[in-house]
């Protein structure tokens, strides 16, 4: 894997999230907890809301469009056959780092 | 055989247990010569904290004292500083001379942290890390007055609790958003706040400090915020790092720490070993004692010519401050895959939290009861597979298959002088009483105390007392909860922020027992509102319980654009004003523009990123926000009363604008919409708003819970006055009353609904003095939030509403 460094940790309230910009699409990245974090495509699957803007719970986000509720894990939504990409992203030194290679397998493909 | 010699620089736990494993296995295989820059030999350093804290003294914990050095024929050099290795002669040159050696063993600990801020050299301001500083404090608390402690992890804790111990006024500054946040997580941060706020040490987080003053003495701490803290003692317990300056110098390979092998060598030189904080091994660091005495058995058996490999291990940690009873151990933050297990048992103050990976345990959390610590540390270190008993896992080992924690046992644990109604003002005590007496369902209390008779919003918790009391002799009617992640209503968790008194979500989550970790988009935007209309001066609003729209001051459109519509007051503009709308519009390339029915004028399809541009655009021409998206006031719509109006019979725009700057920016249960008609001919429509004031010759008549939504209906009669001053009294009265006693996203017609007009009018109306305090608290919440969020937001915080990145052009590449 290759990471790339997309910004500082404090950036990105807890229990929020913040956009990056990808050739692949935008992709937001959650703060969870002080230091737990988990990247997935922004667009909602339902009608492409932007989970960037949603509620952060436990490991879970909220669509703000319509409430759908979507396990960052697994990017997996709940109670409807529905997901969301993942991407591996990880916390080094208060860095925030974005794995190059996942954005760019994408894009190939 | 001639004696190897070994020198050892630091006698500190690790070379301590070192040279208590070479001299047992080996004793004549070497002479040793012991440096230490403090003028005494080992201690076991992690006691400190008693001694500072008085329970012990500096005798009870020395572990090696001159007759154990003297025994094993170890030379001790204590109070020397050793000023330099000299690799090629292979000695070490103390301030008394040089010793040669043929075996090195550097254990030179770590060096406290000091943050580079102004004032940081003055006489008063000490670090907490050996004897002396310990002494120090001690002298220092002997004169009583007040100890500012900046930092608040494990040490910085331990000094806390020691100098309050010790008789000072104690406050923890710390920088991040809860306690310990490496060990802990919010929760049991909480619970650690709340324990030594307890026992009266002032505790802040978020706090930053900006400088230390004082003229030849240290006299106070400034944080960044400009809050002025008295001191007379500081100390920085922010953090440690490995003391490396010898092995630096001496060229020795450091990156943090001294890098070591596995076998706890140096990297280029076999002979020199290295030992506790103060290595570096696979880019771990070490502060925790367990696993440096590993690696002091590892230096043994290497320098007997035994070799044996280092291994990281989980680590756990537990507070040494008596009455603070936690536990945390293995990884319980970082990386996805993982599940939580959360039990709360707000009686007790309980909190325990597990990690699943796959079908192990990898962290645990625990805090007020910490009795299975071990037990779940082995599970983790082990990497016991515990997928059979995951159901019953979080109960520990004695209870495989118990039920799940007692939703009536926060109201078990209130005190007997809690309110539960406000309304007639009945505590805990004289329900419970009035159950004693004979009163067995909610009628025959209602008779007897009164209690939930009025406005009724807390049954619930009239009902769960007599639950409590009457076990299953009682059956309440279940309440709605607010959502999965508590059994409690609305009413209930209201009623227990005021009357507990809960001040923070923490407080919430932990004292309700709610079942999630942090709640979820549904309780959390409720509890959020409750605690900042309910405690305006001590709760701070936090944006992430907020929906998109209050959080971004802006209402998000179906794209995922948002809409901008800034406030007209009472619907009156001006050109200058229509004018930067209309270059605004332009600039930002808005593809709507369309006047709403609130009398104003609302720009559709703005990006997110341009939202703090265009809001300083519009500022500059004197237009600030309408909240057209907030759980607040939105529009006091009115027509043109006496101003123009032939039939009008009062100043009705005046009126419409005087109520929209006393009301604009206070958060509501749900929106509030008014009006203001200067005849009964009605056009502004005054009838179907939440509060809508018709203008007559005699005066004002004031009606409420109007609706034209969902539902239709007509507002009802609150009261007729004779002055424009009354008008806007009683009206703030309402609005107050609504904020203190309604649920959330109940609009005013249907709370009154639930409490009656007759309920209302007795407080806002009748009752004067009622409704001169429901203005003061109003005032008192607006003297914080009658302010313009987008001149704030586009001055302090425009970074966040554009792209953390942009890797577009990267991944190209």
């Amino acid at each position: 894997m290759s990471w790339i460094d997309i910004g500082s940790l404090d950036d990105i309230p807890l229990r929020g999230a913040r956009l990056v910009k990808t050739a692949v699409g935008c992709i937001a990245i959650f703060r969870t907890a002080e230091a737990e974090l988990f990247a997935a495509s922004n667009a909602c699957p339902h009608k492409g809301g932007p989970l960037s803007d949603g509620i952060v719970h436990g490991t879970r986000v909220t669509c703000p469009l319509h409430n759908w509720v979507f396990d960052l894990e697994t990017g997996e939504a709940l109670g409807e056959d529905a997901r969301v990409a993942t991407f591996p992203v990880r916390v080094e030194a208060g860095r925030v780092l974005l794995d190059a290679t996942a954005i760019a397998r994408r894009s190939a493909a | 055989m001639t004696r190897q010699k070994l020198v050892v620089i630091g006698a500190g736990m690790a070379s301590g247990r070192v040279l208590e494993h070479l001299t047992d296995a080996a004793p004549d295989a070497f002479d040793i010569t012991l440096f230490n820059a403090e003028p005494r030999g080992n201690y076991n350093r992690i006691m400190l904290s008693p001694v500072l804290s008085g329970e012990k003294t500096w005798a009870d914990i020395v572990t090696h004292d001159e007759d154990w050095y003297a025994a094993r024929q170890i030379t001790t050099r204590f109070g020397e500083h050793v000023v330099k290795i000299d690799r090629a002669a292979k000695c070490v040159i103390g301030q008394n001379g040089a010793v040669p050696y043929d075996k090195l063993l550097i254990a030179t600990g770590s060096a406290p942290f000091i943050i580079p801020v102004q004032g940081r050299d003055l006489p008063g301001v000490i670090t907490y890390r050996d004897l002396d500083d310990t002494n120090a404090m001690i002298a220092a608390a002997g004169q009583g007055g007040r100890a500012v402690v900046i930092g608040g992890g494990l040490l910085g804790l331990e000094a806390a609790a020691g100098l309050k111990e010790r008789g000072m006024d104690v406050t923890v500054l710390h920088l991040m958003g809860h306690l310990m946040e490496r060990q802990l997580d919010e929760a049991a941060g909480y619970l650690l706040r709340k324990d030594l706020e307890a026992r009266g040490i002032t505790v802040m987080t978020r706090a930053s400090t900006a400088a230390i003053l004082g003229e030849g003495r240290v006299e106070g701490v400034l944080l960044e915020d400009k809050t002025m803290l008295e001191a007379d003692l500081v100390v920085m317990a922010v953090g440690i790092r490995p003391e490396t300056r010898l092995a630096r110098e001496a060229r020795i390979e450091v990156a943090r720490g001294i890098e070591v092998t596995a076998q706890m060598q140096t990297q280029s030189d076999p002979d020199i070993f290295a030992v506790g904080e103060c290595v570096e091994f696979d880019g771990h660091l070490f502060g925790l004692v367990a696993p440096l005495y590993d690696q002091a058995k590892v230096v043994a058996r290497g320098l007997i010519g035994a070799p044996d490999a280092f291994v990281v291990r989980d680590t756990a940690t537990k507070l040494k401050v008596t009455g603070c009873d936690l536990f945390s151990a293995g990884d319980f933050a970082e990386g996805p895959g993982r599940e939580d297990i959360v039990y709360r048992d707000p009686a007790r103050g309980i909190y325990k939290r597990l990690v699943i990976e796959g079908d192990r345990l990898v962290g645990c959390v625990m805090y007020g009861d910490t009795a299975d610590g071990s037990w779940f540390f082995g599970l983790i270190k082990d990497e016991t597979d515990i997928e059979d008993m995951r159901e019953t896992l979080i109960f520990g080992p004695a209870f495989q298959g118990g039920a799940g924690a007692d939703p009536l046992s926060a109201v078990a644990a209130l005190p007997p002088e809690a309110e539960i109604c406000g309304c007639n003002g009945i505590c805990k005590g004289t329900i419970t009483a009035a159950i004693d007496a004979g009163a067995s369902d909610l009628g025959a209390l209602r008779q007897k105390t009164k209690a939930s008779a009025s406005c009724g919003t807390c049954t619930g918790l009239v009902e769960q007392l007599l639950q409590v009391a009457l076990g299953d002799g009682f059956e309440a009617p279940t309440a709605q909860p607010i959502c999965g992640c508590t059994d409690h209503s609305h009413e209930d968790v209201r009623r227990l922020i005021k009357s507990m008194p809960l001040k923070s979500q923490e407080a919430v989550w932990q004292e309700l027992g709610w079942t999630t970790r942090n709640g979820c988009h549904v309780c959390r935007p409720a509890i959020n509102f409750y605690l900042l209309a309910d405690w305006p001066l001590d709760y701070r609003d936090d944006p992430q319980s907020r929906f998109i729209n209050e959080r971004k001051h802006a209402n998000i459109q179906k794209d995922g654009t948002f809409s901008v519509v800034p406030r007209m007051w009472g619907g009156l503009t001006n050109p200058r004003e229509l004018r930067a709308i209309a270059d605004a519009a332009e600039k930002y390339d808005v593809p709507t523009v369309k006047v709403t029915g609130g009398q104003r004028i609302d720009l559709l399809g703005v990006k997110s990123e341009d939202l703090p541009h265009i809001w300083a655009d519009l500022n500059k021409a004197g237009l600030v926000s309408g909240h057209a998206y907030s759980k607040g006031l939105r529009t006091v719509k009115t027509c043109v009363g006496t101003d123009h109006c032939r039939f009008g019979t009062q100043d009705s725009t005046g009126l419409g604008i005087r109520l929209e700057q006393t009301l604009w920016g206070s958060w509501t249960p749900h929106k509030v919409k008014l009006a203001v008609s200067g005849c009964p001919r009605n056009c502004a429509e005054a009838t179907c708003k939440d509060v809508g004031i018709v203008c007559v010759d005699s005066g004002y008549q004031i009606g409420v819970g109007g609706a034209a939504g969902m539902d239709l209906k007509e507002t009802e009669r609150l009261a007729s006055v004779p002055t424009e001053a009354e008008a806007i009294e009683i009206t703030v009265a309402f609005v107050q009353l609504y904020r203190e006693t309604a649920r959330y996203l109940d609009r005013p017609y249907k709370w009154l609904a639930k409490v009656g007009l007759d309920w209302v009018k007795a407080r806002v109306v009748d009752d004067l003095e009622e409704r001169r305090r429901l203005i003061d608290a109003f005032e008192l919440s607006q003297s914080l939030y009658r302010k313009d969020p987008w001149a704030e937001h586009a001055a302090t915080r425009a970074d966040s509403y554009a792209p953390l990145a942009d890797l577009t052009l990267e991944a190209a590449e």
